[in-house]
């Protein structure tokens, strides 16, 4: 087996490790635990909200707001994580990149904010 | 943690920011521009953001002119740790682009008042998209020109959908992006591939490796370069819809607003054709055995396929869409010309020197012409049938006088602009001997003219049938349409008959030529 193979060795028995660990776990508890289901206990679960009607119901257009800007700075953190392990190389010149970055989303944000964006209509 | 920053040898990459300043203008510009329109909202509906706009394109050339002196003393300058050139050729599209910003905001004054939308986003994204497009027309390195193309085209497809009550923008700008998002992956898998065959993404790095002293290098993989040469020339030929990837053109241009469309054929267009030349000049110089048939076909399909189409369309945004890929064939032969590797000295200039000068003078009257489109359309944009012109020179004669000048320089009527920017073409494909292509250019461009008498008949013979009585009837006389937008007109008029007749400006065209011949 060559070295680049074997190397993913690792991921497969990592992913066999965890199915392990999570299968043996709830089947452990498929064994103990009492089984009295209900109406209420077999709904599947969704973020605290209850799954009535097809799947084509619509959602509020105000989440897509927030998810745009959620998007935005989750990006903004991709870019900073590389950068944090690199910062003691880049010293002042990757700092001060990293400001101007950050303040240039941040006008985004106050563009965003005085566009009334940020209020729960 | 400050005490170990401040030990820290800092070895930043050379920026050199006089030399960049007029990108760095148009993207701080539009940075500005959304910040002060945010905090303070009573701007956002006056003259303001026009004003802003057009003074930063004004103040972006000025840095041009200044930058244009400084090269021609030192010759090209590489910046940003030698991710973008700066030479004469450079900044005359840098020039061009900055011309396309300031008449297209004049045009968007008036067109959002009499839309009734209020906002600094339509300028901002302009701005945005030609700080994009200077960028893709310096880049040295494929990442850097990725980048460009892809902040010259994200600004453009939220631009084509922004008219919120027309549903056929919303189409435009859906179909722009969906298309426009399948060329950018072509144009990445031909980085990809050529980074496989060549090792390097840098333009330098990959004309160097496929040389050595007897020619092609066979370390080179030829066939996937010659795979990464038709996928980035794909991506390209999408940006300036060349034939076969002109579909979306016609729609597109139908559904957007009509100013964004003139910024869409001027300067999204003059970007594409620079960073396409900056490629294949620098990157792939020495294979342009192979690459330059592929230009060939490109222009003589949309040579044939622009001029043939048009007359069949009623639509004038489209009949224009339909002249725009027409036009994308012309300024093809002006790079093949260009790239003749016999005439270096010769037909190579000459080909450079007509490219150039068909950039500046198309993307004067194709603002120009969208403007007066602009001006006609009506409140929400919508009238652009033929119809709709019929009888104008009746109700507006000066407007119908100044789409004909325009009209008649992009048939390529003597005496204007589109004349001389056609007979350089021709002449520079006649010199580099490729007489099939220029013959072509011949007959498309008569053709072509039949599309543009067809307008202009329609708005100085037919009679206009009961126009007044209709309640969205064009106001007569010319205090009715915006100043600003009427402004932009009669600029590029002025300029376009001005290039046509006057013989100024050769030198520069002289001197950007050679800076263009010089990069292969």
């Amino acid at each position: 087996m060559s070295a680049f193979l074997r190397d993913y060795l690792i991921v497969i028995l990592f992913a066999l490790l965890a199915c392990g660990v999570v299968g043996g776990f709830i089947g452990l508890g498929a064994i103990f635990r009492p089984n009295r289901p209900t109406a209420g206990k077999v709904q599947n679960y969704e973020s605290g909200v209850d799954p009535v009607g097809d799947g084509w119901s619509q959602s509020q257009i105000r989440y897509y707001i927030f998810a745009l800007l959620f998007v935005m700075f989750d990006v903004e953190a991709v870019f900073i994580f590389p950068w944090a392990t690199q910062l003691e190389t880049f010293g002042y010149f990757g700092l001060v990149e990293m400001v101007i970055f950050i303040f240039i989303l941040a006008l985004g944000l106050v563009y965003a904010w005085r566009k009334g964006v940020l209020r729960w209509v | 943690m400050i005490e170990q920053l401040l030990q820290v040898q800092t070895d930043s990459p050379e920026v050199a920011w006089s030399l960049i300043a007029p990108l760095v203008t148009l993207a701080l510009g539009g940075i500005l521009l959304i910040t002060i329109s945010s905090l303070i909202p009573s701007l956002k509906d006056n003259w303001f953001p026009a004003a802003f706009t057009a003074g930063t394109a004004a103040a972006a050339m000025v840095f041009v002119v200044d930058i244009w002196d400084r090269v021609s003393s030192t010759g090209p300058e590489f910046v940003v740790a030698n991710s973008m050139s700066v030479d004469q050729y450079t900044v005359f599209v840098t020039g061009v682009i900055c011309i396309s910003v300031f008449l297209v905001s004049l045009l968007f004054h008036g067109y959002l008042q009499r839309e009734g939308f209020s906002g600094p986003e339509w300028y901002v994204l302009i701005l945005m998209s030609a700080s994009g497009g200077v960028l893709l027309a310096s880049a040295e390195d494929l990442i850097v020109t990725f980048i460009g193309l892809e902040i010259l085209s994200i600004a453009v497809y939220v631009l084509a959908s922004l008219h919120l009550r027309r549903g056929e923008s919303q189409e435009a700008g859906f179909k722009y992006f969906l298309l426009g998002a399948l060329s950018s992956a072509l144009f990445l898998y031909g980085i990809a591939l050529t980074y496989g065959a060549t090792g390097s993404t840098r333009l330098t790095g990959i004309s160097q490796s496929g040389l050595n002293e007897r020619g092609l290098s066979p370390a080179v993989d030829s066939s996937m370069i010659l795979v990464a040469m038709a996928l980035l020339m794909v991506g390209f030929a999408f940006k300036v819809s060349a034939v076969p990837f002109h579909l979306w053109t016609p729609d597109v241009y139908e559904g957007s607003p009509s100013p964004v469309v003139a910024f869409m054929a001027s300067a999204v267009k003059v970007a594409g054709f620079a960073g396409m030349l900056r490629v294949f000049f620098v990157g792939f110089g020495p294979y342009v055995e192979d690459w330059r048939p592929l230009l060939q076909g490109l222009a003589i399909a949309s040579l044939v396929v622009g001029s043939l189409l048009a007359i069949a369309q009623s639509n004038v945004k489209r009949m224009l869409a339909y002249s725009s890929i027409t036009h994308a064939g012309f300024i093809l032969i002006g790079i093949y010309a260009a790239a003749d590797p016999e005439s270096r000295s010769n037909g190579g200039v000459l080909g450079a020197e007509a490219f150039l000068f068909y950039l500046l003078a198309y993307t004067i009257m194709v603002a120009g012409t969208f403007g007066v489109i602009t001006l006609i359309g009506r409140r929400d944009d919508g009238r652009h049938s033929l119809d709709d012109y019929r009888g104008l020179f009746k109700s507006n004669p000066v407007l119908a006088v100044l789409m004909s000048a325009l009209l008649f320089a992009q048939a390529g009527i003597p005496f204007t602009s589109g004349f001389l920017a056609k007979f350089r073409v021709i002449a520079a494909a006649a010199q580099s001997e490729a007489y099939v292509l220029a013959g072509v250019a011949m007959l498309a461009s008569v053709v072509a003219a039949v599309l543009y008498l067809r307008i202009v008949v329609s708005m100085f013979l037919v009679d206009s049938p009961a126009e007044a009585d209709e309640p969205d009837a064009l106001p007569s006389g010319l205090s009715a349409f915006p100043l600003a937008g009427v402004t932009a007109v009669a600029i590029a008029v002025v300029a376009t008959i001005a290039l046509g007749v006057l013989p100024f400006g050769q030198e520069i065209l002289t001197d950007a030529a050679e800076a263009m011949s010089a990069m292969r």
